[in-house]
């Protein structure tokens, strides 16, 4: 019988915090930005300048650890982390070792085997490093220090994930905690946040830890999904094999669902950890922890229970709508303004989410304003406009957030109702299709759909349904 | 208590500070460091156990800025300096192969 | 009248007064250096053209009424670690040989401020590394006073500059001695303050936990005045310490009765030449005389400060100078094979041997299985230093004693022995691990004429116990052992 293996996975999570400035200096985090333009003496390692921590930073760091279940360290400090690569100005690395921010904690996370604790070994406070353009034809890479200094928590988890499935639903679970926190948006496209994967194989029973590798460039949950799968895969054939795992930190490749070594001989690992001098200790007080409590927004639970309270709507619905701060902050918003939660619960639930989907994106990505969609839903229970419309306006909504009562205006596309007007169309409707009036005086209850949907076509949509159907039956009583 | 420092640490020193050295100054660090270490060393008469390893001499703590955007656009300034340029970046050798 | 023989005070005084212009007194300046630096070599950069269009503007705002500052208008040299926006600042390297800062150095700012007029940069070891101004790049400074003898170092332009009256005062850092030790062996006042007293941001570091920016000057009043004008809180630098009493000059007060003075024992013992011995101890009695109460002490742990200060020296400057590899500004290598090639060859060319040992010591000391033994002992060891001087300071006001165990040494016999030459740190180092002000006020001259500087060492913050003891010192004295040194025919 073949031998069974199991998995061990441990995590290290980098989140990039939402912060106007970066860590150490008062130049912007926003993203893009022609290169260098977001600069200054600091970010990009000029001789004498000097770092001077941004309390946001530490602020955020805090919650999350505190969200986390983690022990804060009362008295933290900075180390610098030395070594050379162009993106890294300084040529170190501002970070924490010795002492990081928080310690100790856990998260709870639900998967198929059950809930578990996935435990947090240490979270700290750490720089980013600049982007490289690697060029194509030339053999040169281009450095740009706009993102060097953005300010990252980096979370480390025990080992004790043991499959794709638990590793997605921590990272889901975390996800959605920061992002309640407001510490970071986490858009693993953009690199917000970013996972490796410390993987080892096992066989089943042993209580022995194996040989892990720790596997870089995962850019989407599918992605990380896809690399566990192959670097299990790829330590159990070595080891079925009598070959060792190497330790060692290899790059995942997800067009071509492989990965690699990522080796060098002018790359010893010894990062000369030692205490930052430029920066002085970070002190927490008890009363600092407990106002960062006390300023902690609403969790998910919370929120969920509220609005099953406030705005009426059933558990599914707050379910769903929760699941994202962002789709959360934008019912809330709708609601407030349209006074009709549960339509706007149906717009987020189906249209939105299908949408999402269609396009591959986040609800983060959701760029139309809360105030475009309670106006959406006033037209449509006004009866300004017939619900096909709405759709149609909804997606113009999603795709450029226009403003649909404008937009409405100015396309004619108002429902008619005029019974006058609908009177006229629904007759000549009658008059050319013979067949379906027989059919429906016979007691075909289905041709007065076929006639419907005629009469809707030469009114271009734009009539109630409803009320064409109404009067139909009363024309052909 | 000549400490052997040896060629090998020599090299792999080299490596971790990004400093090649000719054979000639290989054996002069080599020797220099032995004996600076063999002087250091003499920190080993002094009993330290139980004091805290002092990085910084005042108990200054606790100094932030504000989160506020303060500096604009200082790319030119940036860039002056750099001894390769192009596309308003640093250019150096491509790093990946 | 002879301007260059005034002090900057005095000089000060007199533009004030209209007796003299700013551009007047920046044109003396750079005449002297212009023939001064044939023989003695003080600057690396001397920046006529500047120097006078900052005097032509100084001038103007002295006559507006906007600068009333006793320093306006007068000429100062600044180490060419500190960085000036658009002017050279090579920290005497090949690496920076080129390098034009984007930004002024806080320090630098504030004389700005003061309506200093900047006239050149000073030469100095490379990366403020060494004792003799011998590591630089662009050449060794000579002791205006022998220019057979080095100036001492690291900040030994500076030094030199002001003996050789090729400035009126100037800035110089202090990470291990680097300014106390080339006023002493140039024969000017240069005070190390209490760290974080003035700020660090603009200074190119060598050892962050222990670098600290001071005045050089003629005498003791100037040193108070340039104090007074650099000091300040500056939220640039994390380091940087909110003081209440930064009247520096209010401490001119020439009165050491009751003053408590301590003298380690291990100060004046082996090692120690005779000469140097005695003056200082002369210096000592002029102060008993004067009313001060003057007792031996052990300070105890003496001979470990050099061993710890140049593993937390080293260690951070090996991380400090991560940063010159030829990506960003400075030199890069003309010919390299890919980037670890590019690195490695900038950074050989670029730095000297000095620099290359104390980067490959410190990368070392903090390398994998060695930092608990090297980094870690040396800062436990920092810390049993700063008790025992906790400890002193609860008996004694002032703790006196030589700031160098010898008078400058002759040229190019200092570097074939790097230990050697580490040890003549061995009175300086000690105040930098604990943070505290140091003083060297010159005391005498040996048989050869080259001059000996008395060490004053004050309690964190006490940088006006200091000066106040040296003022009555000097008052005792008459300036006796400030005078100026004399340079072939450029007199």
């Amino acid at each position: 019988m073949a031998k069974q293996y199991e998995t061990v996975i441990g995590l290290e999570v980098h989140v990039e915090l939402a912060t106007k400035t970066k860590i150490f200096c008062g130049c912007s985090t926003e993203f893009g930005g022609a290169p260098n333009t977001h600069t200054c003496p600091v970010c990009t390692g000029m001789p004498g300048s000097l770092p001077v921590l941004n309390k946001q930073v530490v602020e955020y760091a805090m919650a999350i650890g505190l969200a986390a279940n983690c022990e804060i360290t009362k008295i933290c400090k900075f180390d610098r982390k030395n070594y050379f690569y162009p993106d890294n100005p300084q040529n170190y690395q501002i970070s924490q070792l010795y002492l990081p921010i928080a310690r100790n904690g856990y998260i709870e996370i639900e998967s198929s085997t059950g809930r578990k604790k996935v435990r947090i070994h240490e979270m700290h406070m750490e720089e980013d490093a600049g982007k490289l353009v690697h060029d194509e034809w030339d053999d040169t890479s281009l450095v740009d220090y706009n993102r060097s200094g953005v300010p990252l928590v980096e979370i480390v988890s025990e080992p004790d994930m043991r499959s794709a499935e638990d590793v997605i639903s921590y990272l889901e679970k975390l996800r959605m905690m920061i992002q309640y926190l407001g510490a970071s948006d986490c858009k693993l496209q953009e690199g917000s946040m970013r996972a490796d994967v410390n993987l080892s194989v096992r066989e089943a029973g042993s209580e022995e830890l194996g040989t892990r590798t720790e596997m870089k460039n995962l850019n989407s949950f599918k992605a990380i999904a896809r690399a566990i799968e192959a670097e299990r895969e790829r330590q159990i054939e070595l080891l079925e094999a009598g070959k060792p795992v190497i330790q060692e930190t290899r790059r995942w490749d997800d067009n071509k669902e492989h990965s690699y070594a990522m080796r060098s001989k002018e790359d010893a690992k010894d990062y000369r950890y030692f205490p930052e001098p430029d920066l002085v200790p970070i002190v927490i007080s008890d009363v600092w922890i407990a106002d960062i409590k006390a300023r902690q927004p609403e969790l998910r639970s919370e929120k969920l229970e509220r609005y099953k309270k406030e705005f009426d709507i059933p558990q599914y619905d707050a379910e769903i709508i929760t699941e994202s701060k962002k789709m959360a902050d934008i019912f809330e918003a709708a609601a407030s303004v349209c006074g009709k939660p549960k339509k706007v619960s149906n717009w987020l639930m189906v249209e939105t989410l299908r949408l999402l989907k269609e396009n591959s994106m986040e609800p983060e990505d959701i760029r139309f304003s809360p105030e475009n969609l309670a106006k959406l839903v006033n037209l449509t229970e006004a009866g300004t406009i017939n619900s096909s419309v709405a759709k149609e306006v909804f997606e113009k909504i999603f795709a450029e957030n226009i403003d649909p009562e404008t937009y409405v205006e100015k396309n004619g596309l108002k429902t008619i109702n005029d019974e006058g007007a609908l009177k006229t169309v629904i007759d000549k409707v009658v008059k050319d299709n013979p067949k379906s009036v027989e059919d429906y005086k016979s007691g075909k209850e289905k041709a007065i759909g076929y006639l419907v949907g005629q009469s809707m076509k030469a009114m271009k949509g734009k009539a109630d349904p409803g009320l064409v159907n109404k009067m139909l039956r009363e024309i052909l009583a | 208590m000549c400490k052997k420092v040896s060629e090998e640490t020599i090299e792999y020193v080299g490596i971790l500070a990004k400093l090649e050295l000719s054979e000639a100054e290989k054996e002069t660090a080599r020797e220099d460091m032995e004996k600076m270490l063999d002087y250091i060393d003499t920190l080993n008469e002094l009993d330290t156990s139980g004091i805290e390893p002092m990085s910084h001499v005042f108990p200054v703590n606790n100094v932030f800025r504000e989160d506020v955007v303060t500096n604009g656009d200082s790319k030119e300034e940036i860039l002056a300096n750099a001894p390769k340029r192009k596309n308003d970046s640093f250019e150096v050798p491509k790093t990946i192969v | 009248m002879d301007i260059l023989s005034l002090t900057a005070l005095e000089l000060g005084k007199m533009i004030k007064e209209r007796e003299l212009t700013a551009e007047e007194a920046a044109r003396a300046a750079l005449e002297r250096a212009k023939a001064a630096e044939l023989e003695i070599h003080s600057y690396v950069t001397l920046d006529e053209e500047g120097a006078m269009r900052q005097a032509a503007e100084v001038q103007k705002q002295i006559e507006t009424g906007n600068l009333t500052g006793p320093l306006a208008g007068v000429p100062v040299a600044v180490k060419d670690n500190l960085c000036i926006e658009g002017q050279l600042t090579t920290c005497s390297s090949r690496i920076l040989s080129d390098f034009k800062p984007v930004y002024t150095a806080e320090a630098v700012m504030n004389l700005q401020k003061a309506g200093a007029v900047i006239i050149g940069k000073t030469n100095m070891d490379e990366f403020a590394m060494g004792s003799t101004t011998e590591t630089s790049f662009y050449g060794p400074t000579k002791n205006p006073h022998n220019p057979a003898h080095v100036p001492g170092g690291s900040s030994g332009g500076s030094c030199a500059a002001v003996a050789a009256q090729e400035c009126w005062y100037a800035l110089g850092s202090d990470t291990g001695g680097s300014i106390r030790q080339p006023s002493s062996f140039c024969g000017v006042v240069g005070l190390k303050p209490t760290y974080g007293t003035v700020s660090r941001y603009g200074l190119i570091a060598y050892g962050s936990s222990l670098d600290q920016i001071g005045p050089v000057a003629k005498d003791v009043s100037d040193c108070a005045a340039v104090m007074e004008a650099i000091a300040s809180h500056d939220p640039k630098d994390s380091t940087s310490v909110k003081r209440k009493d930064y009247d520096f000059c209010s401490a001119l007060v020439n009165d050491v009765k009751g003053l408590k003075i301590g003298i380690p024992a291990d100060y004046m013992g082996e090692g120690l030449d005779k000469e140097v011995k005695d003056a200082v101890l002369k210096a000592a009695d002029v102060l008993k005389e004067r009313g001060a109460v003057v007792e031996t002490f052990d300070l105890s742990l003496v001979q470990y400060a050099i061993p710890a200060y140049y593993v937390i020296a080293s260690a951070e400057a090996s991380s400090n100078l991560e940063r010159f590899d030829g990506v960003k500004y400075g030199y890069r290598t003309p010919d390299y094979d890919g980037l670890h090639n590019m690195y490695k060859k900038t950074r050989s060319e670029g730095f000297g041997a000095e620099v290359k040992r104390r980067i490959m010591l410190g990368s070392f000391v903090l390398s994998s299985g060695y930092y608990d033994a090297y980094y870690l002992k040396a800062l436990r060891t920092k810390a049993l230093i700063k008790q025992a001087f906790d400890r002193a300071f609860e008996k004694y006001d002032v703790i006196l004693g030589p700031a160098a165990p010898t008078t400058a040494p002759e040229l190019g016999k200092s570097l074939s022995d790097p230990l050697k030459m580490y040890l003549g740190d061995i009175y300086t180092v000690a105040v930098n691990l604990a943070g505290l002000p140091g003083m060297s006020v010159p005391v005498g001259k040996d048989s050869r004429g080259l001059p000996i500087g008395m060490q004053l060492i004050g309690s964190c913050f006490q940088e006006k116990t200091l000066l106040r003891t040296a003022y009555a010192y000097e008052c005792a004295t008459e300036k006796i052992y400030e005078t100026a040194a004399v340079i072939g025919k450029a007199v």
